[in-house]
């Protein structure tokens, strides 16, 4: 039996001031985070690829809201942003940016390798797709213990054009496995549009086949995010099988940080920036309420502002690994 | 004090850059994500992003300036409550490392002596280490009893079944059907469906499924119905399975064994009979195996299966009908990563692993009627590669052999031959020889196949050939 997808409407929900509070200062921080990630890679001190968030806070920190802590989590390359969700320590993923001694991976993993166990983040993982079977794995694992935990998936709009994305979808549907498929879609495979790569560009449909369920959300919308992420977690982890919710969302930056982003124009992003930027409806939000009043918010801008400056400083201070690591951590 | 605005890099290679327009000028508001001005190199025209919100207070280099280096202060943004005359006080680029600086920074550390294991510059002669003695791996005395390799497979998941909860097998028929090859055969009945699990024709997806649970705390044992479609999975296998260690520092890892039939089979044709060892074996954070007999079979899966490490376990479809003697013992384990002297001898080394091994030892018998003494090394495991063991023989006898069914070129065999040079070249009375497939894809015909494989007569010729004996 087929379950249709729906695409969920943005009704009026109640306010939780706390938590609107708590989406405000995760959001700004992964913002702010990045903002500081992409300038001090313009100052050659992190190398290779930097792929940021900014523009898609909503996604991860509206997703993270709905699930706990020994849920398992797992996304693709860029990653920075879900690592703060998952109250992984700014300053070990700052210094893992820039490949220090005090990184999360000892400095030898990088931007899109970092892990935590303790925080049940399981990478960040640079092969597009690959992510995919292996948070499919981890939902086999807490199927195969029955402890009744689920697992986020997160991948991109690239991803879903790869084989092993469903490979997964069949697997997971087969065996019920308490798995949430989030897709981000920010409308770029770095720099081909979903039109020019998808057959079918609904993708919460693209688990039709497999009969996963799949909507699609406000991505740029934190409360439409929960929202979903609440019902989908709870179809998860009741025992239903996998659930594909796709994130309508817009990536402010480039692709990485050397892409000059020539495939979209300048128009169409800072029209997204100013209709729908996450961060700024929930200041509104925030502010209309009477939530907060503008000096609280600049209060909590300038915690987290202080929060990415003591991460900064920590990257910049800790020492580069030792050589002896060189050739260490590579089999038990 | 004012915060400096910097010539970003807009790549790890870049140094400089034109500065090709301001978008703002002294006095402008701006918020962080404004663009502030477009920079250009030979690849691309960027944008500079304010980071930061605040004044525009003085511009410190103007639009349209060529080869402004990386890192110099382009600009001076005034904070709130700064005024204008802060940026009068401003000295200049103390914050920037010039690019001179940096450049012999990185040079002296270039000279800095690499880690240890970084290095060859040293002759890695190893004259004294000593080979490693298997004969002590079953007791005097013990019990033995003959054995399909088929069966000590079976046993060996079976007792590590029953002793941790951790271990499940899962891939193409396994379970109902009791394995493509009657490997599992049992599995389903003594342990259920929750532990032997049927997958679809998936390679790519359960392999990655296998490498996730691994991630979180389970011990999966993934079977490929023939390693030839491993190469669907490899990408997990390769960049999942063996490097999350490395790149978590130690905190992720995924002990595993993939495992399944390996190499040539008998008339499969080129895509279903290519051996994998050498493959695997290149990739550092893997460990691979490859038993000849049922006893090695089982005590290195046992091993595998309790290993902290992805295992690849290579397998033969005709082994598995081979039997052997295996000791009746409650847990029989062997080592990972220790040869073993199959049968001693003094004029020449012949070394081999897996279904080669079968060559090897029917050269050896041949050679024992012409008066030569060969000895024959079993390799068992291919990754860690050990070579005191066959370094020790090739002092010995001065002369080796290697006998593999894949192909010669960067072959195990190709990398035996280079250690051996690098490590025993004083000891070596003649060129080591390598029989291996040849270099083709595996043919259907019954009789190229025959050619195309290695036979007991070419390792006898190699082996007369070291010896001069020809």
């Amino acid at each position: 039996m087929a379950k249709a997808a729906s695409t969920t409407r943005r009704r009026k929900a109640k306010v939780d001031p706390e938590l609107t509070k708590k989406y405000f200062r995760d959001m700004l921080l992964i913002r702010r985070f990045e903002e500081k990630a992409g300038q001090i890679y313009g100052m050659g001190l992190i190398g290779g690829f930097c792929h940021l968030y900014i523009g898609q806070e909503a996604v991860v920190v509206g997703m993270q809201s709905t699930i706990n802590d020994d849920d398992a989590v797992i996304t693709s390359y860029r990653d920075h942003g879900h690592m703060l969700a998952c109250d992984m320590d700014p300053k070990g993923v700052m210094a893992e940016l820039t490949g220090r001694e005090g990184g999360y991976s000892k400095g030898k993993g990088g931007s899109m390798h970092m892990f935590s166990k303790e925080k049940n983040f399981y990478g960040g993982h640079g092969i597009v797709g690959a992510c995919v079977p292996l948070g499919t794995g981890l939902a086999f694992s807490q199927k195969y213990q029955d402890n009744g935990q689920v697992t986020l998936c997160y991948m991109g709009d690239g991803t879903v054009n790869q084989g092993q994305v469903y490979e997964s979808f069949n697997m997971a549907e087969l065996w019920d496995l308490p798995v949430v498929y989030v897709i981000e879609n920010n409308e770029y495979a770095m720099g081909t549009s979903v039109k020019r790569a998808s057959s079918q560009p609904e993708l919460y449909r693209r688990g039709e086949s497999f009969n996963v369920p799949g909507e699609q959300v406000d991505g740029m919308d934190v409360f439409a995010v929960a929202e979903a992420g609440r019902k989908a977690v709870e179809w998860a982890r009741s025992g239903k099988g996998p659930y594909i919710l796709e994130m309508k969302t817009y990536r402010y930056r480039g692709h990485s940080m050397s892409d000059p982003a020539k495939y979209r124009s300048k128009e169409e992003v800072n029209k997204k920036r100013a209709e729908s930027d996450p961060i700024e409806r929930v200041r509104e939000k925030l502010l209309n309420e009477k939530i907060y009043t503008e000096e609280e918010l600049k209060e909590i801008d300038r915690e987290v502002k202080s929060i990415v400056a003591e991460a900064v400083e920590f990257a910049q201070e800790s020492p580069e690994p030792h050589p002896d690591e060189l050739m260490t951590d590579i089999t038990a | 004090m004012p915060t400096e605005i910097l010539m970003p890099a807009l790549s790890p290679t870049m140094t400089e850059g034109k500065l090709a327009r301001w978008l703002v000028k002294e006095g402008d508001e701006v918020a962080s994500g404004d663009v502030l001005a477009e920079i250009e190199t030979d690849k691309a025209t960027m944008e500079v992003e304010a980071v930061d919100e605040g004044v525009i207070g003085k511009i410190l280099i103007d639009g349209d300036t060529d080869n402004v280096a990386v890192n110099t202060p382009i600009a001076l943004l005034l904070e709130e409550g700064e005024d204008a005359s802060a940026v009068d006080n401003y000295s200049g680029g103390e914050a920037a490392a010039p690019a001179a600086e940096a450049e012999a920074e990185a040079e002296a550390e270039a000279e800095e002596s690499p880690a240890s294991g970084g290095s060859n510059a040293v002759m890695p002669v190893a004259a004294n280490a000593k080979g490693y003695d298997a004969s002590q791996e079953i007791p005097a005395g013990t019990e033995m009893k003959s054995t399909s390799v088929r069966e000590a497979l079976r046993d060996a998941m079976a007792e590590e079944m029953r002793g941790d909860e951790r271990v499940f097998i899962m891939g193409e028929e396994v379970a109902e059907y009791q394995g493509a090859y009657k490997v599992t055969q049992g599995l389903l009945d003594e342990f259920g469906p929750r532990r032997v699990i049927d997958t679809p024709i998936t390679e790519h997806g359960f392999a990655g499924v296998g490498v996730g649970a691994a991630f979180h705390g389970l011990r999966p044992i993934v079977e490929f119905m023939t390693f030839n479609f491993a190469m669907q999975a490899i990408d997990q296998i390769v960049n999942s399975a063996a490097k999350t260690r490395y790149m978590s520092g130690g905190q992720m890892a995924s002990p595993m064994v993939f495992r399944g039939p390996n190499g040539a089979a008998s008339r499969v044709g080129a895509q279903h009979s290519q051996c994998f060892a050498a493959w695997y074996g290149h990739v550092p954070g893997l460990i691979v195996v490859a038993p000849h007999t049922a006893a090695d079979a089982k005590g290195l899966l046992k091993s595998a299966i309790r290993d902290d490490n992805p295992v690849i376990f290579l397998e033969n479809e005709i082994l598995y009908g081979h039997s052997f003697d295996v000791p009746v013992m409650d847990d029989f384990t062997i080592p990972l990563g220790k040869a073993k002297v199959a049968r001693s001898g003094d004029d020449v080394t012949i070394v081999s692993f897996g279904m080669g091994m079968t060559y090897a030892l029917g050269a050896a018998e041949k050679l024992a009627e012409d008066g030569i003494s060969a000895e024959v090394i079993d390799l068992r495991t291919i990754r860690p590669l050990d070579m005191d063991t066959v370094l020790a023989s090739v002092r010995k006898t001065n002369r080796c052999v290697t006998v593999e069914e894949g192909w010669p070129q960067h072959g195990v065999g190709a990398e035996l031959s280079a250690q051996i040079m690098e490590k025993a070249f004083d000891y070596l009375d003649a060129p080591v020889i390598r029989v291996a497939g040849k270099d083709v894809p595996m043919p259907y015909a019954a009789n190229l196949e025959k050619l195309a494989l290695p036979s007991v007569q070419e390792v006898v010729e190699a082996s007369k050939l070291v010896t001069y004996r020809k």
